[in-house]
């Protein structure tokens, strides 16, 4: 035991591979021990919302001292939001285009360039060349132009509970902020939310977690059947073996994923729930794990190792167990993570065509996936939606690659120095 | 100690792997009848059927036609409980040593198992590690030196005597030693013969010895077997065979041996 923790601990690949697993695995069951929102909580209004901290508007004004802060840089800043270089650079297209000469334009000037836009620019010219989109642009960045260089402060008001009249409460100040820390409401989506206004990082790490099992239970399955009749098949030939080919040919006909959407359809929405599904890609996808086992098992069964454990009187089990199953366990343990990593897909895959669990009670990577392209998040570019499920999905196949290259070693006891 | 009951014999054995176009007939409907204590050698050039017979003789591989007897007796050994039964009376040393054990066993697990075949399993530990210390001290290996160790961190000579070693615990009445110093050095080749040779008058086994050295056969056997392409073309006792051949076939064999007239010399066995 204490050999192979060292010659694992020894590879590289290796331990790179269970440092990210661990992370993921860490990340899934510590998450929630911190934020135990349930993963499902629609938290937003509207839909995608882009990744950042929340800070509520309403308490920041009234319920939060106001501080000063004397920074150089903050009209520039607030500013070049409204007004970047592409817009800038719009605008000298436009003015150009209407007739204004080129050295009239300096779009660094920012006063300058308002002003100058503000006195030609006029939405129903028609410059050559401008779509129905360039225009609603330039209307909309018109408007924003507005009060843009003002220097006064905005003025609270609020309505008087009898006449109705408004009365002024206070002024914000340009120069005016608050303390994250002292706003009573304020929420941190680092990755944002999706198409239904959930939080993506609560259900990504919920939906990894599913994942994982899925694929644990779908690789167990999986290798368990394979293993078995690989064996079986293997080592005692004759008309078992036969039958068992016979099954395995059968299988690999029709191709495990046609078979997996055709048995995923047919049991219906209503029964679909993750652990169905792991299980129905474990039946689905022991084939060449029993095809491999088999061939392993044929070119180690009469080999004299196992002719001496024959000969010392034990019984088949036995050497299936002992003479055959350690020469092969490296392998197994490689079909097993491979199985896990390709469940883990398999699920991803059913989803997407929208035969993967029922939606209604868990996220799995595949839903997330599902949901993002059924609301296009990847043609609207609201990659927060499905570029961390592709991440984490990646990472999961390629750390458990990495292991399984470190594992061989570990298993063959005369590579051991 | 030579006798006259025969332990083993063959009538029409044959063996043939694959069908049609692709079939190789290993061993050609062969006849014998091994007596009980005799040395007996199997001769032939590399491919010429020895494993293979040695297999059958076993019971590891059946036969495609033919019978064998043991003990006078047709043999039957269809269920496990009865291989198990024909295996304590027949043995075997395989050619590989490097090959021929569980890289995950112990050497201890190894001969204890040979205890456990004999009725030993219940025994006090106490008293099996003292038959496994008669044992490895009968070939030469010192047994608490090798506890716990895995028998791949031995020489091949050393895993070479564990099998005797094992041989020497299972008692069994026929040993087959297919090539058994083919791949060991040629010192460690003379302590193995002697040691088999030493085994065989301590336990009263019947050793068929398998080789493609007929200097080594003549050195050890009674009776000499040559074979060719899966049949027997010769056979007879090692001084008719060895000193006054009739085939080609086993003069050929003969002159790959160098010095065979001369007085033999252990070290080059
Ligand atoms: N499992 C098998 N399947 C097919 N052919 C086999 C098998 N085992 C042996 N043979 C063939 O049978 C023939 C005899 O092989 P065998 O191993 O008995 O030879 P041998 O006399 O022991 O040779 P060597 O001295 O090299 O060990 C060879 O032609 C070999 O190719
Ligand atoms: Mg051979």
């Amino acid at each position: 035991m204490r050999h192979m923790l060292r010659q694992l601990l020894q590879s590289g690949r290796f331990l790179i591979g269970f440092g990210i697993f661990a992370s993921i695995l860490l990340t899934v069951l510590i998450y929630p021990l911190f934020i135990n929102d349930p993963p499902l909580e629609i938290v937003s209004r509207g839909t995608f919302l882009a990744p950042g901290i929340y800070v509520n508007v309403y308490d920041s004004m009234n319920f939060s001292t106001h501080y000063t802060l004397i920074l150089d840089d903050a009209v520039a800043q607030r500013v070049g939001a409204r007004l970047n270089d592409e817009d800038r650079l719009a605008m000298q297209e436009w003015l150009l285009a209407a007739g204004v000469l080129e050295g009239e334009i300096n779009i660094e000037d920012t006063a300058a360039l308002i002003e100058l836009w503000n006195s030609n620019f006029d939405p129903s010219v028609r410059v050559p060349g401008m779509t129905n989109a360039d225009r609603n642009y330039y209307i909309r960045l018109t408007d924003s132009l507005e009060g843009l260089l003002a220097t006064e402060g905005a003025i609270v008001a609020v309505p008087n509970q009898t006449t109705g009249v408004l009365e002024e409460t206070g002024v914000i100040n340009q120069s005016d902020y608050v303390n994250i820390g002292e706003v009573p409401n304020f929420r941190v989506l680092p990755l944002g939310t999706d198409n239904f206004g959930r939080d993506v990082l609560t259900e990504l790490v919920s939906a990894t977690g599913t994942s994982l099992t899925i694929g644990f239970v779908a690789g167990a399955v999986a290798t368990a059947i394979g293993l078995l009749l690989g064996l079986v098949s293997g080592y005692v030939g004759g008309f078992v073996d036969d039958i068992i080919v016979f099954i395995t040919n059968l299988f690999t006909v029709i191709p495990s994923f046609v078979l997996l959407i055709l048995i995923s359809f047919s049991i219906g929405q209503e029964q679909r729930g993750a652990f169905t599904i792991a299980v129905v890609i474990g039946l689905t996808s022991w084939v060449w794990t029993a095809r491999a086992v088999r061939a392993q098992v044929i070119s180690l069964r009469n080999r004299d190792h196992v002719n001496l454990s024959k000969l010392s009187g034990h019984s088949i089990a036995y050497i299936l167990a002992m003479d055959i199953l350690p020469y092969i366990a490296s392998y197994v343990v490689m079909a097993l993570i491979l199985q896990i990593s390709s469940g883990i897909l398999a699920e991803a895959g059913l989803s997407i065509l929208g035969l993967g669990p029922r939606t209604t009670e868990v996220p799995t990577l595949g839903l997330m996936m599902n949901w993002s392209m059924i609301y296009q998040a990847h043609i609207l570019g609201k990659w927060w939606a499905y570029f961390p499920v592709i991440l984490v999905i990646a990472l999961i196949s390629f750390s458990m690659n990495l292991m399984n290259t470190g594992l061989d070693r570990v298993f063959n006891p005369t590579l051991r120095g | 100690m030579k006798s006259d009951s025969v332990i083993l014999s063959g009538k029409g054995v044959a063996k043939i792997f694959g069908f049609g176009a692709h079939k190789t007939v290993a061993v050609d409907h062969v006849d014998f009848s091994f007596r009980a204590g005799e040395v007996i050698s199997i001769v032939g050039e590399s491919g010429s059927g020895k494993t293979t017979l040695a297999k059958m003789l076993l019971g590891l591989q059946t036969p495609t036609a033919g019978e064998i007897y043991f003990e006078g007796h047709l043999r039957d050994i269809r269920s496990h409980r009865q291989k198990r039964e024909y295996w304590k009376n027949i043995q075997a040393i395989f050619q590989d040593p490097f090959s021929a054990y569980n890289i995950f066993r112990r050497i201890d697990a190894v001969l204890l198992d040979c205890i456990r075949m004999r009725g030993g399993g219940r025994l006090p530990y106490e008293q099996k590690v003292e038959m496994m210390r008669e044992a490895c001290r009968f070939v030469n290996l010192k047994f608490d030196e090798l506890t716990n160790k895995y028998p791949f961190e031995l020489s091949g000579g050393q895993q070479q005597r564990l099998m005797i070693a094992r041989i020497f615990l299972l008692k069994p009445k026929i040993l087959l030693a297919d090539e058994p110093t083919s791949m060991i050095d040629a010192c460690s080749r003379a302590t193995i013969l002697d040691m088999l040779m030493a085994l065989r008058t301590e336990i009263g086994m019947t050793p068929i010895f398998i080789t493609h050295d007929i200097g080594l056969a003549y050195y050890v056997s009674d009776s000499v077997y040559i074979m060719e392409r899966g049949k027997f073309v010769e056979s007879g006792s090692a001084d008719s065979v060895i000193l006054t051949p009739r085939e080609a076939y086993t003069r050929r064999l003969l002159n790959d041996v160098p010095k065979l007239h001369e007085e033999w010399d252990l070290s080059t066995v």
